[in-house]
């Protein structure tokens, strides 16, 4: 039996199929696909083309916050303080095109204080050595009130000369009648997914999540890759609030608010580990969609709303019990 | 890259390379790599080592031993580029090596295998080699990691090594002895010239230590020179060449492994034998 050297270098732990089988994400995307073959049987509402439209679309917030999630928490890290950023991207946007100024002055705006949002906690967790949970938990109160302070806690709706633009970019549907916030979040999914996987910044994010110590002994530069990863973050929930305007054609400062659970939430079913080192792209929209599924399934089926945290909470509770029994037989 | 000639200083290098580079050992002709001078360190008034200088040549293994706190982490930081000495020269070649940081050791082809080996489970062994110094296919900023070219070189080194660890394999599923080899194959990703290895051999089995000490056999045999830090007295007398004694900061013992016996060095690292030239 003389293997030679190239079948060692090819020789992989599992085959494509085994892998797919022991992965997370898998067994949520067949939960997803049961409950909208179930859901299109059992109602009428379910299977209409606009019931489709607005599932997809309510999908996109959540995910394309969760893909910036997903870089934070392969690192090991949190960041609370997304949905109170959205809020505030969203508004200071608002704000900008209702002074008179373009669009691309206010998006620009607004992406600059996503990046300085995110940089600012970046720095103190990596440089100051703060606990994520702590500085994004502040930032979660600080932006939220910055957004108050920003529209004095008023409703925006008039854009200012390029109204018509921001609510065609949020609202419209550009290609085969798929909404546009969908089509971004499939562009950012993609670059996410390249991203993980094809640069070495990707790779020292996992290294970093596996063994921070040994990321930096090795000569990974931990600390401003974690300052990036809190951009990242940050940057997606102001991504998620310039489209969001664009949709609702209103901002309140209520905008977004308990979003980082649903979020966190939606990274977890995907199949990412709290702990870091593990997740993916594509699971942050999984997850994302598995949650939508369950709440516009829950209106559909007549069930009260009040049922919905039960829900959710079972699903993430299910996602993470699947994977603590995938562990319990590795280690038999 | 960070050596600096001190004019007035180089006639002393020349000399001391030069008596190194004819330094006869068992008829072999030995080339030092690395010689150390005088060097001290202290720490406010903790003085971790005190006056030590030895030389480290091609293709040699040195067993580094002492008891804890007898300064063996300390002067292996200070090779490795962690720690600068308080006093003392460091010469890499014939010329003076002054370290600021570990990755200008690495440059030097300085490389050190940590104890606690640095790895990170969620990646695969060629992910674990290659960590900080991936390959990429590209052009200016448009780069993207070659899997295929670090899963090949990874598999490659694993042979030369001996070892089963296959490129691919999750490091989370590995043996104590294939862990090491992982980390060890990092050494040998550049042209090593000295590679310092921190108690290798503490938390693994029976089985896997003999896997070890021929992972340090064979890069011996490609010419490397390598310390060995370690308290287990068997490992260093298998695989040593020579043994350094470390006592309370000072050097105490330096010969030949064939020279010695475990008894002596016992009674050097416990102070019972005060010191042997």
């Amino acid at each position: 039996m003389a293997v030679t050297l190239d079948q060692t270098i090819a020789q992989k732990q599992h085959t494509f199929l085994s892998r797919m089988f022991a992965s997370q994400t898998f067994w949520v995307v067949i939960a997803v696909i049961l409950a909208c073959l179930f859901l299109s049987f059992a109602t009428d509402a379910f299977a209409t083309q606009k019931n489709l439209y607005n599932i997809t679309r309510n999908i996109t917030f959540v995910a394309i916050v969760a893909l910036g999630m997903t870089f934070v928490i392969i690192t090991g890290g949190i960041d609370l303080s997304v949905g109170s950023v959205l809020c505030l991207c969203s508004m200071v946007l608002a704000v900008t095109m209702h002074a008179g100024y373009s669009i691309e002055i206010g998006i620009l705006a607004s992406v600059l204080t996503a990046l300085a949002i995110g940089a600012f906690n970046g720095i103190l967790i990596a440089y100051l050595g703060f606990p994520p949970f702590v500085v994004t938990l502040g930032m979660l109160s600080i932006a939220r009130s910055l957004a108050m302070v920003a529209s004095n806690n008023t409703v925006v709706f008039q854009f200012g000369p390029d109204h018509d633009k921001l609510l065609a970019l949020g609202g419209g549907a550009w290609l085969f009648g798929i909404a546009n916030p969908v089509l971004y979040m499939i562009l950012l999914a993609l670059i996410t997914g390249f991203t993980l996987r094809w640069t070495r910044f990707g790779r020292h994010i996992f290294a970093i999540g596996g063994n921070e110590h040994a990321a930096t002994l090795t000569g990974v530069p931990v600390r401003q890759i974690k300052v990036a990863v809190y951009m990242i973050s940050a940057l997606a929930a102001g991504i998620a609030g310039i489209i969001q305007t664009g949709w609702l054609g209103a901002v309140t400062t209520n905008l977004g608010t308990g979003m980082e659970l649903q979020v966190i939430a939606a990274t977890v079913i995907g199949g990412a580990n709290l702990a870091g080192g593990v997740g993916t792209a594509f699971g942050a929209i999984v997850g994302a969609a598995l949650i939508e599924v369950i709440r516009n399934s829950l209106g559909l089926l007549g069930i009260n709303a009040f049922w919905q945290g039960v829900f959710i909470g079972g699903a993430i509770l299910m996602a993470v019990l699947f994977d603590r029994i995938r562990n319990f037989r590795r280690s038999d | 890259m960070h050596e600096i000639a001190i004019p007035g200083r180089s006639w002393e290098s020349e000399a001391a390379a030069t008596t190194a580079g004819q330094e006869d050992m068992g008829g072999i002709r030995l080339v030092a790599v690395l010689e150390l001078t005088n060097i001290s360190k202290h720490f406010g008034a903790i003085q971790a080592v005190n006056d030590v200088s030895f030389t480290l040549e091609a293709g040699q293994v040195v067993g580094l031993m002492g008891d804890n706190g007898a300064g063996k982490s300390t002067l292996v930081k200070m090779i490795a580029g962690n720690f600068r000495p308080s006093h003392g020269t460091m010469q890499m070649d014939g010329k003076e090596l002054i370290l600021h940081k570990p990755v200008e050791a690495r440059q030097h082809g300085i490389e050190i295998v940590h104890q606690d080996l640095a790895l990170c489970n969620n990646l695969t062994a060629a992910a674990n080699v290659y960590l900080g110094r991936e390959l990429r296919l590209g052009v200016g900023p448009f780069r993207i990691l070659d899997y295929a070219a670090m899963y090949k070189r990874a598999g490659q080194i694993f042979a030369e090594l001996k070892s089963e660890t296959r490129p691919r394999d999750l490091v989370k599923q590995m043996s104590g002895g294939q862990r090491q080899a992982v980390a060890i194959a990092r050494t040998m990703l550049s042209q090593a010239k000295i590679v310092l290895m921190d108690e290798p051999t503490a938390a693994i089995s029976v089985r896997q230590v003999a896997e070890v000490l021929n992972l340090i056999r064979h890069l011996r045999d490609q010419g490397i020179a390598v310390v060995l830090i370690s308290h287990r007295m068997p490992d260093v007398f298998d695989v040593a060449d020579r043994v350094i004694v470390m006592r309370r900061g000072r050097k105490v013992a330096d010969k030949k492994i064939a020279a010695s016996s475990p008894e002596e060095v016992t009674g050097l690292i416990t102070g019972a034998i005060e010191q042997v030239s």
